[in-house]
């Protein structure tokens, strides 16, 4: 037991000097929205995250680099909970245990996640597709008497401006451009409100313009919504990344701004090979 | 009203409709009306026959729903069929009463056979119909439920599942064919007399019968439009093809193949109660894996993912059976498999899709 956490109840209790604790909401007082302490995974012995500590702040958008097996996809299937890691700990807040959680928990609470590859449903429209992920009751029975209400609808028609769909929003999301399909999962996760965005490779497959216009998207949503985004291409983390964080091996290398970390000679070593 | 001004948007599906409501009333009512000698006149056989067919569509219609939208192949449901089909016959044994060989008021023919005393804890009530009626759609959907509950939280999917349904209503019809189990063993049950009190031999009663089925099948099918066309609807039709990601929309997965799977099981069970009384018998027979890999067949003959495919394909498929087993005997099987062979291959659409890509090309 750590005696000075017992102090510190005991402080509290006596003298009410510490704020309340509400079961499963979200505190967020400490700054991070994002704990992840020493979390190892590995697969047939090969470390795909090795002690790796990460910290996300509210209201931030930080970008996760490094080469082909650093580990990235890995620490997002980890954080929504598709897989446990073998050690360590990871804290939504200070005190929602996100490895107590599973995936839909999980995506309930707030974090949500764009995939590598655009996983759109083909078979339903591109407004099915957002109605789908609209925030709302999830529960089978509500699902099936399920009616959008004029506001939720009016949301849905945001989210298609924003994503620039309105005029596809009829189409079966199946014939969407691969482009359009990355914005329609943006769309997706907009649709969640989320606390937290995870986004993978968001721009693969995307026109200069379509890389442009995600910048600005991804610009404008810090502040409203943590995000992380993974990505390969540099020029485009130069553009939108206030903080870098560099992964190797499953473990972060460095962490700063673009600049620093381009500078920082292991991270030159890392992806020119020493 | 609502789910029928769903059902109109397609017109596929209002000829299916219609052709539906008019085989329920018009081959009972012809039945009833006209005299024996006229060319109006179905037979006792011929109504049976097509009220055996109904059933069966709404076994293939339920399956549809399963397999066709939620993507979960189960080969088992079959298993629920026979589950609502024994609860049903379980009623009409106990009305056949003193009627029976052995003349024993409560206890049917093969307990006394078995040197029975007493009749079994689980075939208390089933002399109430309500009670029949409800252990109808309860077996199978109890029987369902535990059965999903366990296979989709452990998330087994794909083959794997298809593998274990199999394997439920194998491990069913070996169980049903053990006399200890007091349901008729290898003989099942038969030789019934009355329904509600009227022979069931009867014209009249068999036409009430045929009706019901058409009534069911029809109400089914509206059902099972509308639900396709809900929020759940989607939802499941998005599980069948990305599962993963609908779980990181925050939905539970395993409750919405629960609800599905239970929801069609329960219409296999009422499928399965309409047939037994027409045709007379249910055994083990029904729980073979064969039986369940034939409704799997008629879905993929007709369309998947249709649901009137499901109807259509049940359909044809068991007239073929009728016509051709009376033709070649054992021929059938081969017929089928080689039929199987050719849908997946030629027809990945089925019967339906065939005719949709007809219309169309003709429109062009």
């Amino acid at each position: 037991m750590n005696p000075f956490a017992e102090n510190v109840l005991d402080r509290k209790g006596k003298h009410g000097t510490g704020a309340l604790l509400v079961e499963g909401a979200l505190d967020t007082r400490h700054g991070p929205i994002l704990y992840l302490e020493d979390v190892s995974v590995s697969f047939d012995g090969f470390k795909a995250l090795d002690n790796l500590s990460l910290y996300i702040d509210e209201g931030e958008l930080r970008c996760l680099i490094g080469p082909n097996g650093a580990g990235k996809t890995t620490l997002m299937d980890v954080i929504t909970g598709k897989t446990r890691p073998d050690t360590g700990s990871v804290f939504f807040g200070q005190t929602i245990d996100l490895l107590q959680m599973d995936e839909p928990a999980i995506a309930q609470a707030g974090i949500c996640r764009k995939f590598q590859k655009p996983s759109v449903f083909d078979a339903l429209s591109v407004f099915e597709n957002l109605e789908l992920a609209l925030k709302t009751d999830k529960s089978t029975w509500k699902t099936l008497f399920f009616r959008l209400t004029a506001e939720q609808r009016d949301r849905i028609d945001d989210v298609l401006v924003t994503i620039g769909l309105t005029a596809c929003a009829r189409q079966r999301a199946g014939i969407l451009s691969h482009g359009q399909k990355q914005w329609l999962e943006i769309g997706m996760l907009l649709m969640q409100e989320p606390k937290v965005m995870l986004v993978d490779e968001p721009i693969a497959g995307m026109t200069h313009q379509e890389v442009e216009r995600t910048a600005e998207l991804l610009l404008s949503l810090q502040g409203k919504h943590s995000i992380v985004v993974v990505e390969h291409d540099m020029e485009f983390v130069r553009s939108i990344a206030r903080k870098v964080t560099v992964l190797h091996e499953g473990s972060v290398l460095t962490e700063g701004t673009m600049d620093e970390v381009q500078n920082d000679p292991r991270v030159i070593q890392v992806y020119l090979g020493g | 009203m609502k789910l029928l001004a769903l059902a109109i948007q397609d017109k596929t599906c209002t000829t299916v409709l219609m052709v539906l409501a008019a085989v329920t009333v018009i081959i009972p009512l012809c039945n009833l009306i006209t005299p024996v000698d006229s060319p109006l006149h179905f037979s006792a056989y011929t109504v049976s026959l097509i009220g055996k067919y109904l059933t069966f569509a709404l076994l293939g219609l339920s399956l549809d729903l399963v397999w066709g939208y939620c993507g979960i192949l189960a080969l088992g449901h079959g298993a629920f069929f026979t589950l609502g089909g024994y609860a049903m016959g379980m009623y009409l044994m106990r009305q056949i009463g003193t009627r029976g060989v052995y003349s024993d008021p409560i206890l049917p023919d093969f307990m006394v056979f078995l040197n029975w005393k007493e009749l079994p804890w689980y075939w208390y009530g089933f002399d109430n119909f309500g009670f029949a009626l409800l252990m109808v759609i309860l077996a199978p959907g109890i029987l369902a439920f535990v059965f999903g509950w366990l296979a989709f939280r452990s998330r087994v999917t794909g083959v794997y599942l298809s593998i274990i349904t199999q394997a439920l209503t194998y491990a069913l019809l070996l169980a049903f064919f053990r006399n200890e189990m007091g349901f008729g063993g290898n003989n099942g049950l038969t030789d019934f007399k009355d329904i509600l009190g009227f022979n069931i031999q009867s014209e009249a009663v068999r036409s009430v019968l045929f009706f019901l089925s058409g009534l069911a099948l029809i109400t089914a099918f509206l059902l099972c439009r509308w639900i396709v066309s809900t929020k759940l609807g989607r939802v499941v039709t998005a599980i069948r093809d990305q599962e993963s990601r609908v779980r990181f929309l925050g939905y539970r997965v395993e409750m919405f193949k629960l609800w599905i799977f239970v929801f069609a099981a329960m219409l296999a069970g009422i499928a399965g109660a309409l047939y037994v009384p027409q045709v007379g018998i249910i055994n083990p027979s029904e729980f073979s894996p064969l039986t369940s890999l034939e409704i799997v067949i008629w879905v993929a003959m007709g369309g998947r993912g249709t649901l009137y495919g499901a109807i259509i394909g049940a359909v044809v498929v068991n007239y073929s059976k009728t016509v051709l087993t009376g033709l070649l005997p054992d021929a059938w099987l081969y017929i089928l498999g080689g039929l199987f062979i050719v849908v997946t291959l030629l027809l990945p659409d089925g019967i339906v899709g065939l005719l949709q890509r007809k219309i169309r090309g003709q429109s062009a």
